[in-house]
């Protein structure tokens, strides 16, 4: 579960998140939609506790990301935009060392890298290090590393981008998983088709603020557009107008 | 403890796979100290024999002018080649380096000798050139022992005592030992030696901030469940290894370059044993924390790979201030120098290799002030890891 109330972000001059609230609860996926540059990274980035909110607060399962920040860390399984991988080690080294570092049972460690490994479909290059990899490749390295720790809160940031049709595709099974098992899944994208297709709740964001907060039906209601794609844009003029 | 550990042994295995940071750390900073330095050596070994024992080729002018001063240049191992022209042409030969040096000696010469009237010669050189000054020296030094020699003949013969030429009799007496002569030269060494233990972290010290940073692992890593105070110390102790590593190889590269060089002929006998490459590597071990911690600390302030090489070049160079400033002042070691960090080392570690008694608080200071020091920078370190702007 997770909970985000009124958080506040600037960089120096920039205003990049104002008041964002919503709340994204166990067994559900949530969407976090909104143009470029519209806050969504910099909320995921408080979220898993990399930044600190000006004001406001949120919390992972109940756990500060401020105050309790290691607790709230210890639920969430992060994927940031553009996230890296070690070159010089292998898909199944890199996925072990965050195991090694979440605190995994020395003993279980190897068979939970295996489990994921396999959840995931990466044998084929698991043994492989990491340097060259496609960029599917090392999403889902990323993303195998990410979830290794079993954590009930799964935060991933535009996780299809740059990912090709069967790579989005394999990844949107995976989340369905993750929701099926009762995790709370929170990812965010600027595409509004790939949001509709799989979210429970969409949160969509513009100019750092909320603008609407509801399931695929209630933002085509209150936008009164039945076009996903126009009700979208209809929604970011709301937060423009203001 | 574990975190501390899991990310430790990660950055070594993550780094003995990187080409790059293995060459520096464990070839870099072990060979390009002792090739350095038996290349200085083997010129100023070259260069000293040359002075007393090899030929050297003389031009002259006019040699058949003076076939006796010709004969005692000979006997003192000076090998008479033709010379240019005319003395224009000596001129020219000399300013274009054709020639170091040449002598010119006038078609009189031997009628001014029987005249005893000063009997002029020219001897032209460059002394702007450190090659021909040396000659030049060398030359003159044979026509003033020629002179002696024709003065002594001449008193002699009028019956007068050649002493009288020399009231005073000047002896030199160098009372530097073998060891203490080799300090000079090998006071440079213990630069080689922080420069390869600084050398054998520098990748790694980069690669746990920039280039985190610049590959996008540092933000999913700082995701984790774990304090970033473990994560700096891990990397910082990961680099300390590859700092040790370092110091340790190029502690005994030095130890068999010294084996093969000629540091006889020189006069020099370093006291380098392995006792001392054992205490020597102990001595400069606090100096690696303090590497570790300051490489990382420059390190995380930079925002790429490429700029964080450019200020730990500088870095690189940053202990050598102090050995400098006092190498080219000569003092000696004093109390105050102990606490500061890479001169302490570089002050004990001669009087080591000059095998001169050690002061054991000397080495207590060194040892805590640069602890300290480390300790300080590694805390630094650790609080700018806390910062929202290490993501950059």
């Amino acid at each position: 579960m997770i909970r985000v109330d009124g958080i506040h972000k600037s960089f120096g001059k920039v205003h990049a998140v104002r008041g964002v609230s919503f709340a994204a609860p166990d067994g559900k996926i949530t969407g976090l939609l909104g143009p470029n540059g519209a806050g969504k990274s910099t909320t995921l980035r408080v979220l898993y506790t990399v930044l600190k909110p000006d004001e406001g607060t949120a919390s992972i399962d109940g756990a500060d990301v401020v105050t309790d920040s290691l607790a709230a860390r210890k639920n969430i399984g992060a994927l940031p935009h553009g996230a890296g991988l070690y070159p010089h080690l292998t898909a199944r080294e890199n996925i072990a060392y965050y195991a090694n570092l979440c605190g995994i049972d020395k003993s279980e460690v190897d068979d939970r890298v295996s489990g994921i490994i396999t959840l995931l479909e990466i044998e084929e290059f698991a043994d492989r290090r990491t340097k060259g990899f496609s960029q599917g490749q090392r999403t889902k390295v990323s993303l195998a590393r990410a979830l290794v720790h079993d954590p009930q809160n799964v935060i991933l940031d535009e996780p299809t981008n740059g990912l090709d049709v069967m790579a989005t595709r394999s990844l949107r099974r995976l989340i369905l998983k993750l929701k099926d098992a009762g995790r709370c899944v929170l990812f965010s994208s600027h595409v509004m088709q790939e949001v509709a297709a799989l979210c429970d709740d969409i949160c969509i964001i513009a100019n750092g603020q909320v603008a609407i907060d509801d399931s695929i039906d209630g933002i085509r209601e209150r936008t009164g557009q039945s076009d996903l794609e126009e009700a979208f844009v209809c929604a970011i003029k709301m937060v423009g107008e203001e | 403890m574990r975190t501390l550990l899991t990310v430790f042994f990660k950055e070594v295995l993550d780094n003995i796979r990187d080409r790059r940071t293995l060459v520096s750390a464990l070839l870099m900073g072990p060979i390009f100290g002792p090739v350095l330095f038996a290349f200085v050596i083997n010129l100023s070994i070259d260069r000293a024999l040359d002075d007393a024992d090899s030929t050297m080729d003389l031009p002259v002018i006019g040699q058949e002018h003076a076939p006796n001063l010709m004969r005692f240049l000979r006997s003192r191992n000076i090998n008479i080649v033709a010379g240019p022209e005319d003395i224009d042409g000596a001129a020219e030969a000399v300013k274009a380096g054709e020639h170091d040096v040449v002598l010119v000696i006038p078609a009189n010469f031997g009628e001014l000798l029987a005249d005893t009237v000063p009997a002029k010669v020219e001897l032209f050189s460059d002394e702007a050139n450190s090659q021909g000054e040396k000659e030049a020296r060398r030359a003159r030094g044979a026509l003033h022992a020629y002179n002696q020699q024709l003065a002594t003949i001449r008193l002699s013969a009028r019956g007068v005592n050649p002493m009288l030429l020399t009231p005073i009799n000047v002896d030199a007496v160098d009372v530097s030992t073998p060891s203490g002569r080799s300090a000079m030269l090998l006071g440079m060494m213990s630069y080689f030696f922080i420069f390869a233990l600084l050398m054998g972290g520098m990748y790694l010290a980069i690669d746990s901030t920039a280039g985190e940073r610049e590959r996008g692992s540092l933000e999913p890593l700082l995701s984790l469940p774990v304090t970033r105070d473990q994560l700096i110390l891990g990397k910082i102790f990961a680099a300390c290894v590859f700092m040790a590593a370092s110091l340790m190889l190029s502690l005994i590269s030095f130890y068999v370059v010294l084996k093969f060089m000629p540091l006889e002929q020189l006069g020099m006998t370093p006291n380098f044993d392995l006792g001392v490459v054992l205490a020597a590597f102990f001595l400069l071990l606090p100096f690696i924390l303090l590497g570790a911690a300051l490489m990382t600390l420059v390190a995380s302030f930079t925002k790429s790979y490429k700029e964080a090489q450019t200020w730990l070049s500088a870095v690189l160079i940053a202990p050598t201030l102090p050995i400098l400033v006092v190498s080219i002042l000569t003092l000696r070691p004093q109390l105050e120098f102990m606490f500061v960090p890479s001169l302490s080392q570089h002050l004990i570690l001669v009087d080591m290799v000059k095998n001169e008694p050690l002061n054991g608080l000397h080495i207590a200071i060194s040892v805590c002030s640069t602890l300290f020091f480390g300790a300080l920078l590694t805390w630094v370190c650790a609080r700018l890891y806390r910062r929202e702007g290490l993501l950059g």
